[in-house]
Parts: structure tokens; sequence; C-alpha cells
């Protein structure tokens, strides 16, 4: 995309990705949008009582193309899965997934014709949290581990939504 | 077709911030006119009808609260009463009124919801965040009685999923002091807010007659002057106990909607305040061997008990066979189930009337001839969720 990836592999980076990774932690932008039950969780979240913005997450963007977090946060339908994976190839890279509950991660209670059994089955997940729907508590426990696995990426590492990474 | 009186067709959603979820809106417009709005659903389909099909009947609550996550305990409540009155089931006046105080709690959480997301649309920004300050401590209620901050499941067949906790009251007075002084609070903002006026006056009219062709029910009924109320209208879990009034409006326009709701609360309040003074003691569940599961020490002590509750819980219990329809006067307005049973464990069919489906048929006729931006005030008075209205 970028620079780093025309530094060889014998050059190991490590203040530059220091630097990069704790940038890109501490201002994830979310993507605002809500599918289910679960949004309004994620709305509590970002509201006064538990006040997300402690996390450098206050701006929730309702554009794809300035977001590079995106919380799945509900149950994905059929007819809204092609939707939600042309959402995710609309925000620039690097991005990363949420799965927010029980649905988004597995299809939780409702396995049935009109619910996808998880929304990895069309895009890469990076925290999966349980729950139906997950307390407050715990999606911003889910950011604080993304925000740990940020931390160990390299700007020159595999990332899944490289083309050449992809196992 | 000339090119000066082409129209151009727009698209809203099915990601849009102000469509509350996942609808998706197709919009004719003739310049910034709004000529045409066309809701396409279903992006949000769940399947729930037809899975309740293949549940035991006790196991379809649960799904009920995901609908209209909003109130999920009003839909726990129509699907229980459904099932109570196909078997014929008289429930205890403790368990009447723990519903009646908890369905109130919900039009609450399901009307403070729409405030803050409403005028968040609207452009007022920090009311979503008082509303969902003040939602925390209903929440902290559906905490206290089933464990969950929102899917409750705590109405069940027969009765409750256990009894009330000790502390409740405590949580309740809480609610009584403390809302009140917040609405007052709200409406110290909105209601002479000259931005709120002008954006919601006059927007999104619809009369009575045109109401009632669509028959739309809840405060969008209401609001154009119709005093229509299931809870006064055809009473049930012990409503006709309660005094309370019907908030209606006069004009129908988006602000009424706004003035209906803030007063639905605070009857809301009143309703509360009686139910949690005159809560009767006495048992959290019907006696009905078979059907509704026998108490936990007995299971342990007695055979049985414990043969009642392994058959309730394997088997689950049948239901005599005809079809039943109950309606609820949910937050949105009128929640029915309509389920046939064939004579077996689980339904042969379920119907739900969600509310927010019929309302949503209003948006057309609501938004002709308004601006782009008054569709948005227009769907957000609404109040639609989409769970509901896809099931």
């Amino acid at each position: 995309m970028g620079l780093e990836e025309k530094i060889p592999d014998s050059v190991i980076l490590t203040t530059v990705d220091y630097i990069v990774n704790w940038s890109r932690k501490s201002s994830l932008w979310p993507f605002g949008f809500g599918l289910a039950c679960c949004a309004i969780e994620m709305i509590s979240t970002f509201a006064s009582h538990f006040d997300l913005a402690r996390f450098g997450m206050e701006v929730t963007r309702p554009s794809p193309r300035q977001a590079d977090l995106m919380i799945v946060s509900g149950r994905v339908s059929n007819k809204m899965a092609p939707v939600v994976k042309r959402l995710y190839d609309q925000m620039p890279n690097p991005k990363w997934v949420i799965s927010m509950g029980a649905c988004a991660s597995c299809g939780g209670i409702f396995n049935n014709y009109a619910i996808l059994q998880g929304v990895d089955r069309i895009i890469p997940v990076d925290i999966y949290i349980p729950g139906c729907p997950p307390r407050p508590e715990q999606l911003i426990d889910g950011i604080v581990r993304l925000q740990k696995k940020i931390e160990n990426e390299s700007i020159k590492g595999p990332r899944p939504d490289r083309e050449s990474d992809r196992p | 077709m000339s090119p000066a009186t082409r129209t151009m067709t727009l698209n809203l959603g099915p990601q849009h911030p102000a469509t509350h979820g996942v609808l998706r809106v197709v919009l004719e417009l003739d310049g910034e006119t709004v000529l045409r709005a066309t809701p396409h659903l279903g992006y949000l389909h769940t399947g729930i009808e037809k899975t309740a099909e293949d549940k035991l009947y006790y196991k379809v609550i649960p799904m009920t609260d995901r609908m209209d996550y909003l109130a999920p305990m009003s839909n726990n409540l129509g699907y229980v009463l459904t099932v109570e009155k196909m078997l014929g089931i008289e429930v205890p006046e403790k368990v009447k009124f723990a519903r009646v105080l908890l369905t109130e709690l919900t039009r609450l959480n399901s009307h403070l919801v729409w405030l803050g997301t409403h005028a968040l649309d609207i452009g007022a920004m920090s009311m979503v965040l008082y509303a969902f300050r003040e939602r925390e401590m209903l929440l902290d209620v559906y905490e206290a009685v089933s464990g969950q901050r929102m899917m409750s499941t705590y109405f069940r067949v027969g009765g409750l999923a256990d009894d009330l906790p000790p502390d409740l009251d405590g949580k309740i007075k809480k609610i009584l002091t403390v809302l009140p002084q917040k609405m007052k609070e709200y409406e110290d903002l909105l209601s002479n807010n000259r931005i709120w006026i002008k954006r919601l006056t006059g927007v999104g009219k619809l009369t009575a007659q045109q109401a009632l062709d669509l028959s739309v029910t809840g405060p969008l009924l209401r609001s154009t002057g119709v005093k229509f109320d299931l809870r006064k209208a055809h009473p049930y879990s012990g409503y006709e106990k309660f005094d309370f009034d019907i908030p209606i409006g006069v004009n129908g326009d988006c602000y009424d909607r706004y003035l209906v709701r803030m007063e639905e609360m605070r009857q809301s309040l009143k309703i509360m305040k009686q139910a949690m003074e005159g809560m009767p003691e006495g048992p959290y569940r019907a006696d009905v061997p078979g059907v509704v599961p026998p108490p936990k020490p007995d299971v342990l002590t007695k055979m049985e008990a414990l043969i009642f509750h392994f058959k309730i819980y394997t088997e689950g219990f049948k239901v005599p066979a005809g079809s039943y329809y109950q309606a609820i006067e949910s937050p949105k307005g009128e929640l029915g189930y309509y389920i046939v049973s064939d004579g077996g464990t689980k339904p042969y069919r379920m119907r739900v009337r969600p509310p927010s489906f019929i309302n949503l048929q209003a948006l057309n006729p609501m938004v002709i001839g308004g601006l782009v931006a008054d569709v948005i005030a227009c769907i957000g008075s609404i109040d639609i969720v989409l769970g509901e209205v896809d099931r």
C-alpha cells in the first residue's frame, strides 16, 4: 500500500513500529453502524455511563471511508451480508473487525435459514465478543484486547486484508 | 420525460446513521421535495416466526426478546399471555402486578431510547447522552430481576422466572424520584427550543382518518387525536385496576408525537408507583402441574415434583388445539400474537402483529411533499425497531 511494503525482510523495524502502533491503537475510529440488539449496547458503551472516549474512541464515523474499526453489532441476515462485506471493503487499510455478540460470531440462538452463521464467513474478524448481548464492559474489554493486538503488529507484518498474506 | 421534469431517485440506507438500524428507504425527489418514499425491508429478517414452529412453547420466549429489543418485557408479556390464554391459566395477583410494573418500566426504556436517538437525528446531540444515562437506572432493575441487562426472558408461562428481588423497592423508588426531574430537564432543553419546534411542528402530518385507514397504533395513532389504547380498550394483566390517562395529540405531527410520548412516560411512572405500592404478597407462579415448573426445593425432595420438572424441560407441555390471538399495548403500539396449535408441544404457526411494521407504512403519506430532512424526522418519530419490522 505504501512505503512499508517496499522494506526488504532484512530490515527490522522497532521504534517505527512502536510509534505507528501506539498512534493506531490510541485513536481507533469505529464505524458507527448498528445491526440489531447489540447496537443498543454499543451505543450504551459510547454514551455517558461507560464513556468509551476514555480509550481514545469517541469519534464514530458514519462513513466507512473514514473508519478503521468495524464493530459488527448484531445478527447479520443473508440479505444484509453483501452490504456488510461491501462496507468492509470500502474501509481503508489498516482496518480491524470486532464481532460483537453471539449472533455475529456464530449465529447465536438463530440457527435458521435467514441468519448468517458467523460474520467471519464473509470478512476477517480480529476479536470475538461472546454474550447476547455482551455487556458494555465486555465490549470495552474486547476493544482493549484489540489494542493489545495492534501493539504487537508490525507495519511490515502479515495482514489478512492483504491479498498476498491470506492463507 | 423532458429533463426539466425528471425526478431523482435517492437511496437512504440500509447503512445510514439515522435509519435506526438497517432500514432502507428509496426516495423519489423533485428537487428537494419528496414525491414518494418506499421502505425496503428484510435486512434484519431473522426468521423468528418460522423458527418458533420448531421450538417448545417455553423456548420461544427468548426469541421474542430479540424482536423489539428496546422493549423485551412487552414482547415476553404478549407471548406469555397468548399461551396462558390457550391453556386457560389464571396467574396470581402478584404476577399481574409485577408484569404491569415491569412492562411500564419497559415503556420508559423504549421511549428514552426513542427520545435520545430522535433528538440525535434532529441535531440535539447531547440528548442521547442524557437519555442513555437515565436508561442505566432502568437496566439496573432488569438486571436485578433477571440477571440480564437487555434480554430478560423474565416472564414465563404461568408466572415469572424467579421471585422479585428484595432490593427492587429501592431501585424503583430511585427511578420514581429521579426520572421526573430529568424529564423536566429534557423538556426544558427541547419543548421550547426553536430548532426543535421548527424541525418538528407541522412535519409528517397524519390525519386521524389516514391513521385509522393504515391501521397504525400506539403513539402514532394517539397523536392524531384518536384515543385508543389497548390498556383501556381491552385491559389485560390487570390494567383495569390502575388509574392512568391516555394522552392524545391534536395535530398529528412530529411535535405532537413528542408530546404524547413524554406524557406517556409520566403516566408510566404513575402506573409503576401504583403497582409498587399495591404489590400483593403471594406466589410468583401459578400452580398448574405439568405446565408450570414446581418450586426448586420440591424438585429436590418430592418424587412427583421431580417428574413434572423433568417432563416439562424435556418434552414441554401440550396445548389444546385451536387458534388464539392476544394483543398488548407495547411502547410502539398494538403488539399481537396469533398462535395456532395442533394439540402438540410446539406452535403449529406463530404470527406476530408487529406495531413497527404496520406503523412504518405511514411513512409514505407522512413525507409526501416534505423535504429530505423531514424524512429523517419522520422515521425517528414513527419509532421503528427493525428487529420487530423484519422479525
